[in-house]
Parts: structure tokens; C-alpha cells; sequence
């Protein structure tokens, strides 16, 4: 089998005594939309923010390619060509959509001792990606990103990511408080994120959104990963709650009566 | 169309509110008092105007940057304090005392920038505790006493620095151009360069900034150094234009820094900074102080229009954001 474009093994992360992480392995493919599931506390996040650089782990190895990469921080993690999408956190909203796509690396116009930005350049390569991410309403790329709708600003986000080459984008919580249509709208982003060779991390806590869009899923239930080759075209919702929670049907059926009695 | 966007996009400019209230303060003035525009008149509020907007020039970039600094004051009386005893006490020539007073407000503004971004203090308290080392020295340095200034007449240093000429009525200095190239240059920095994206951003969203690789806390420190050099030669400028290094001048100086800045329409949260708006609240302020001794409003009630100045173009400011922000 083809080595994966990331490969965690392993990996174990304590808070003081509480552990978050317990030998949990993970990987994804090259081009693959993998959808993270589990409920509160089972260590999403925390595996996250590992690969994504923003915590160090406490032991175990993360792969890239199959080439052995400690990530330190999350621009190291950038530099390795693993892009974290949170929802709002990644963009700086006074400033344009264009200055944002460029922040950090942004054109520099002859003569460079001047150090002045490009803007014609970012401007253009702005409006090309918006299209390509598919926002078809005509947003000059020069709006602050504080008067961009949640999608939009998700959208912006990942059409970052797109043209900067990541290999691995990480979208956590990115339906999160969206409506309808601006969810639809962000799924097909991740969708032709994948389409352009990039491979995905979709969390949510909303499942069906997970099955929209992805390749494959994967459980983890009390910082282990518990099921990792679940395919959404071969099961349903149903099952992939069960092996969230770890229980039965019927045990669902008893906790979801035990609860209303006692809210009764 | 097209004239009537121009026109809402130039209204909803935060510089804007400030140009309105410095016509405003102009008419009304000149109005009551008509030697309000007698070249005098407009060569003493440009004489003292410049020296206290080199200063805001730079906190407005350091504002942007979502810090402020208010060590600058003590700075403006130490460093011509510091220039005057070396060169009185025959250890350095004039020149020499300058470069060395720079430098040493180059370090100060490095600790406070060290202090904020390494030990992360909130700017308030480091340059409280700043202000207070640095007046403290300027004091102890001087027994509490000016120090001799009027062998500088004549010097080449003098000459450059605030040299003075007429053109027509009116008397110029040469800082007045010292004060128009910085804003030239730091209006570029802040809106054209890579460097001012990197501020606007560091104020605005920090942790993003640094994911995407901008060395936030470098950007900080180069920006408290900034603030520093510029308090200091703005103190050297005033020091030579009146034949005076009191240890105790620019006391207060701070606060009304901060108040020309936020005026014009810079955030005090960071993110988002407008040059072009401070060189207006510069005025705003100078010429209210001016304006308000002309038309015989006793000078003790300037704070009380100062105060009411600061409520009103914050309370616009804010008005405009949230219009902004709903995309109207």
C-alpha cells in the first residue's frame, strides 16, 4: 500500500494526569476528505492541535510522506504544508481579503529595498481564487474581511490554503453556526479543495455533514482512535453514532429515556 | 452612481469625522476672531503643533500594532536633558550628545518592547513603570534644575534641526519638514509596505499573524524603539527652538499623544491606523488649545473641550464601525 500523506503513530498527550491522548494512530491518504468524529472529550481536538503544531505531544511520531517531522509550532506546521482552518481565528478582520490571502507573503514590487506590496498583483490572484473556491457573488478583494458572512470568511480561509499548496487542510468546526446554503457552500469548497490535490480533515459534530462530503471516516472515543476505515457510502448514521459512544441500539434508546425521565 | 459611491465611501473614511471638526474648529475661530488666521498667528500653532506630531506620528503606527507607549513624555524631557549635560560637563560636542541620547531612547524603547512582548506585560503598566525610571533620571541627573541651552545657537545641528526662515509672512521652521517627511514615510509604511500589513495584523489578530509566519513580537519591539527615537528628537527639536532642557518638560504630553491619535480615527484596540488621520487630530488639538485662548475662553477650561472632543469623535467612530461592519 501507497505510504499516506500523514502518518501519526502512537501518539500520547497528558495534560498533568489527565490523559488525552492514549496510543492513538492515525493517518491520511494523499487526495482523501477524512472525516474526524467523537464526542466531547474524546481527544479531536487535541489530535488537531497536535498535527496542526499548536501543542507538543508527549510522545510518539508523526510522518509526512513517510519522513519523520517534529512540528513545533503552527507556522512550522504551515511550512510542512499543514494548514489549521478555526472558524474566524485564522483571518484578521480589519484587514482586506486579498492582504489576508498574502499575509505573511506578500509580493513585493520592484525596487525591493522600497518594500512595497504588490497590490495589483494580490488583487488579481484574490479575485481568480475566489472563483475557484466558487463564490459566485462579485466581492471586490479589497473587502475587510469584518463584513464577510461566516462562509465567506471560511471560504477565504481555504482558498488560502488552496494557493499556498498545502497538502493537508484541517477545517475544524467549519458549519458551525452557518446557515443552509452557506454550509452547502463550504462543503463544496472542501469538495474542490480535494479535486485540486489536497487532502482534507473534516471535523463537525453535526454527522450528516461529515457524510456529505467525505471519503472515509474515523472514531475516536477516549483518546483512542477506535474506527478508521469507515466508509459513509457503506453505512449510515445510525451505526457510526453507536461506534461514537460505544453503545448499543438499545443502550442509546435507554440513556435518551433515562435522560428525559430524569429531566421529567 | 459612480460620484454618489465616491462620495459615501469618502464619508465613511474614518478620516472623515476629523476633517469635518478641524473646518468646523477653523470657521468658527476665525469667525470670532479674524487674527485667528494671521500668519503669526499660524507659525506659532505650527511651531510647537510639529514637534508633539512627530511623536504621534510614531504612537500611531505603535497603536496599530495594538500597543501604546507612555513613557514617551518622560522621554521628550530626558533625552534633551541627557544631550545638554554631556555636552555642558565638555565630555561630547553637541552632535555627539545627540547620537548618544538616541541611542539611549533606542534602548529604552527596546526594554519596553522586551517587557511587553517576551514577559507579556500589558504595554500600560511597562511604560508606566518606564515613565516614571526615565523622569526619575532626568531628575535626578539635573537636581530637578534646567540645564544651560544657549550655546547652541548657530550650530549646524541647531540649523537643521529647527533653523527658522520666512516665506512671506510666514515664520517656518525646519522641523515643520522633518515632521511632513516622517509622515510621508511612515503613511507608506503603514499602508504600502509588507511591513505595514504586518502591524495592521499583529494588532488586529495576533495569533493568526504569527501562524502565518509575521514575527509578531519583532514588529512590536521595532515599533517601541520607533516611538522612543521619535519622543526623543521631538524633545532635542523643542529643546533647541526655545533655548530650554527643563527636566520636568513634557509631563502629561503622553496622554494628549494618545488623544491626537485616536481622534483621527486609529483604534486603541489595535488593527487598524490611519496617518492621515492623526496629522488631522494633531491639528484638532493645537488648534483648539490655540483657538480657544484667542476667542477668550479661559485656558484652564481647555481640558473640559479636549474631553468633550475625545467623547465625540469616539462615539463617531464607533457609530461609523458598526455601519461598516453591517456592509452598509
Amino acid at each position: 500500500m501507497a505510504e499516506p500523506l500523514i502518518r501519526m503513530e502512537n501518539i500520547r498527550k497528558s495534560y498533568g494526569r489527565v490523559q488525552a491522548l492514549v496510543d492513538a494512530n492515525f493517518h491520511v491518504n494523499e487526495k482523501e476528505i477524512v472525516g474526524l468524529l467523537g464526542d466531547n472529550g474524546a481527544g479531536k481536538s487535541t489530535l488537531i492541535k497536535v498535527l496542526s503544531g499548536a501543542v507538543p505531544l508527549t510522545s510518539g511520531d508523526i510522518f509526512i510522506r513517510g519522513r519523520k517531522v517534529t512540528l513545533r509550532s503552527t507556522s512550522d506546521a504551515i511550512a510542512h504544508g499543514i494548514e489549521t482552518i478555526y472558524q474566524d481565528s485564522a483571518l484578521v478582520t480589519q484587514l482586506s481579503i486579498a492582504r489576508n490571502l498574502f499575509l505573511g507573503r506578500e509580493p513585493i514590487k520592484a525596487p525591493r529595498f522600497l518594500n512595497r506590496m504588490d497590490q495589483d498583483a494580490m488583487n488579481t490572484v484574490a479575485r481568480d481564487l475566489l472563483k475557484q473556491v466558487g463564490i459566485t457573488k462579485n466581492i471586490p478583494p479589497t473587502t475587510p474581511i469584518g463584513s464577510l458572512s461566516g462562509g465567506e470568511r471560511q471560504a477565504v480561509a481555504i482558498a488560502r490554503a488552496m494557493h499556498f499548496d498545502s497538502d493537508l487542510i484541517i477545517l475544524d468546526e467549519p458549519t458551525n453556526n452557518l446557515g443552509v446554503a452557506e454550509t452547502q457552500g463550504v462543503l463544496s469548497f472542501v469538495r474542490s479543495a480535494r479535486d485540486s490535490g489536497h487532502s482534507c480533515i473534516f471535523i463537525a459534530h453535526n454527522i450528516h455533514h461529515v457524510f456529505q462530503v467525505v471519503d472515509r471516516i474515523v472514531v475516536m472515543r477516549r483518546g483512542k482512535v477506535v474506527a478508521d476505515d469507515i466508509d459513509p457510502k457503506k453505512t449510515t448514521v445510525a451505526e457510526v453514532e453507536r461506534v461514537i459512544t460505544g453503545m448499543s441500539d438499545k443502550e442509546i434508546r435507554d440513556a435518551i429515556s433515562d435522560g428525559r425521565q430524569s429531566h421529567g | 452612481m459612480e460620484n454618489r459611491s465616491f462620495i459615501q465611501s469618502f464619508i465613511a473614511r474614518a478620516e472623515f469625522g476629523p476633517l469635518v471638526l478641524l473646518i468646523v474648529e477653523l470657521v468658527v475661530f476665525w469667525g470670532i476672531n479674524p487674527d485667528f488666521l494671521s500668519p503669526q498667528n499660524i507659525s506659532n500653532i505650527l511651531a510647537f503643533t510639529v514637534e508633539l506630531g512627530l511623536i504621534a506620528l510614531a504612537m500611531t503606527l505603535l497603536m496599530t500594532s495594538g500597543e501604546f507607549d507612555l513613557s514617551v513624555g518622560s522621554l521628550f524631557g530626558f533625552s534633551p536633558v541627557l544631550m545638554w549635560t554631556l555636552y555642558n560637563s565638555g565630555v561630547t560636542s553637541l552632535e555627539m550628545g545627540l547620537l548618544i541620547a538616541l541611542i539611549v531612547a533606542a534602548l529604552i524603547g527596546l526594554v519596553n518592547g522586551w517587557f511587553v512582548t517576551q514577559l507579556k506585560i500589558p504595554s500600560f503598566l511597562v511604560t508606566l513603570g518606564m515613565l516614571l525610571v526615565v523622569r526619575g533620571s532626568a531628575l535626578f541627573i539635573t537636581d530637578g534644575f534646567p540645564q544651560r541651552t544657549w550655546s547652541a545657537e548657530g550650530s549646524w545641528l541647531a540649523n537643521i534641526l529647527v533653523g527658522d526662515f520666512y516665506v512671506g509672512p510666514f515664520r517656518i521652521y525646519a522641523s515643520l519638514f522633518w515632521f511632513i517627511g516622517a509622515a510621508i514615510v511612515l503613511g507608506y509604511v503603514l499602508t504600502q509596505s509588507r511591513t505595514g500589513n504586518w502591524i495592521q495584523a499583529a494588532g488586529g489578530n495576533p495569533n493568526a499573524a504569527r501562524a502565518r509566519g509575521v514575527n509578531v513580537s519583532r514588529v512590536k519591539v521595532g515599533l517601541f524603539i520607533l516611538s522612543a527615537v521619535m519622543a526623543s528628537l521631538a524633545g532635542v527639536i523643542s529643546s533647541l527652538r526655545t533655548s530650554a532642557a527643563n527636566p520636568n518638560s513634557g509631563t502629561g504630553y503622553e496622554l494628549e499623544v494618545i488623544a491626537m491619535v485616536v481622534i483621527g480615527g486609529t483604534a486603541l484596540t489595535g488593527g487598524r491606523g490611519t496617518i492621515i488621520g492623526t496629522v488631522l487630530g494633531i491639528l484638532i488639538l493645537r488648534v483648539m488649545r490655540n483657538g480657544i485662548v484667542l476667542i477668550g475662553v479661559p485656558g484652564l477650561a481647555y481640558n473640559i473641550f479636549i474631553g468633550a472632543i475625545i467623547l465625540g469623535m469616539m462615539a463617531l467612530h464607533s457609530w461609523l464601525e458598526r455601519r461598516h461592519q453591517a456592509g452598509t
